[in-house]
């Protein structure tokens, strides 16, 4: 299935997860956020939360500013 | 410890908060934290991919530096919740610099929504410092709202144009239950020894040293102008006056 992560399409097996697709993406394992369809889904809820069909998904970091 | 900052539950030896935004690399941005001695340090959330990875999170943990995620960028105060608890979730903080943007031009504050944002937030068990505008009353809802410490501008972001309104600046401190921390448009070290003179309680600056022909001997002098100031405020200065008085015995 088709969803958007941090603004780029991606194609991403059928019924993953959030932590499937983290891991799919190598996205780090640790000092990330998570945002599905503009609600943040918390680290340990990673494993248990589905991703539907055209989700978005927002993965963020700290990065220098302010 | 001899003179504390405290905010919230913390216990800061240094009242200088630096951020990390505008330095050239990570190693200039480390040499410049080192030397302004600062305990706590802003930085952003953005995007995984578009930024390189966590470096400046490594950089803090080594150093010792407590992050404070901010909410720069947002311009409503729904965007601005989102963030901080993204930066809850990312850092294990829940503690936010709170900054809700009207226009890019200015990036002065939105005094409605940032008031919004910071009574969700505090409710949400937030520990909440709001970047606000030099306005007095504003400061003064804002600490009713429960925020931990004020934080007003001296003038707008990355001007460099210092305090330009010092009467506003001492009348929120004059009133002010919580700490209050001169933010943004700090150009030199005489500007941070300024707002420490006229009572904050720390200066949160970023550009005037990340972006300094020398960021680390600006960082250097950063560091000695808040302390500097900090003892002329308690030291408690001289009257001015407009006619001389000799310093020298008459015969």
């Amino acid at each position: 299935m088709r969803i958007q992560v941090n603004g780029a399409r991606r194609e991403v097996a059928d019924s993953a997860t959030v932590a499937e697709v983290l891991d799919a993406l190598g996205m780090p394992a640790a000092g990330i956020a998570v945002a599905l369809d503009g609600e943040v889904v918390p680290r340990a809820a990673h494993a248990a939360t589905p991703v539907a069909e055209g989700a978005v998904l927002e993965v963020l970091t700290a990065v220098q500013g302010g | 410890m001899d003179d504390p900052l405290i905010i919230a539950d913390r216990e800061y030896t240094s009242r200088l908060i630096t951020g990390t935004g505008g330095a050239a690399n990570l190693s200039v941005l480390e040499r410049a934290l080192v030397a302004s001695g600062t305990e706590l340090t802003t930085v952003s959330l953005r995007r995984v991919d578009t930024e390189g990875g966590t470096g400046v999170l490594e950089i803090l943990r080594r150093l010792g530096i407590d992050p404070l995620p901010n909410t720069a960028g947002c311009r409503t105060a729904a965007e601005a919740v989102l963030t901080a608890k993204l930066a809850r979730e990312a850092l294990g903080t829940n503690w936010i610099k709170l900054e809700v943007i009207a226009d890019d031009r200015t990036l002065l504050p939105d005094p409605l929504e940032l008031l919004d944002a910071a009574q969700t937030l505090v409710a949400d068990g937030f520990v909440v410092l709001p970047y606000t505008n030099d306005d007095p009353v504003l400061a003064l809802r804002l600490e009713e709202a429960g925020c931990a410490a004020v934080m007003p501008l001296g003038s707008p972001i990355g001007t460099g144009l210092g305090i330009r309104n010092q009467h506003n600046i001492e009348l929120i401190v004059a009133r002010a239950g919580v700490p209050v921390i001169l933010d943004a448009g700090i150009g030199t070290a005489s500007d941070a020894t300024l707002a420490m003179e006229l009572g904050c309680s720390a200066v949160l600056l970023a550009t005037a040293v990340t972006r300094a022909a020398d960021p680390e001997k600006m960082a250097t002098a950063m560091r000695a102008a808040v302390t500097a100031g900090r003892l002329a405020r308690s030291a408690g200065r001289i009257p001015q006056r407009f006619w001389a008085q000799a310093s020298s015995p008459p015969r």
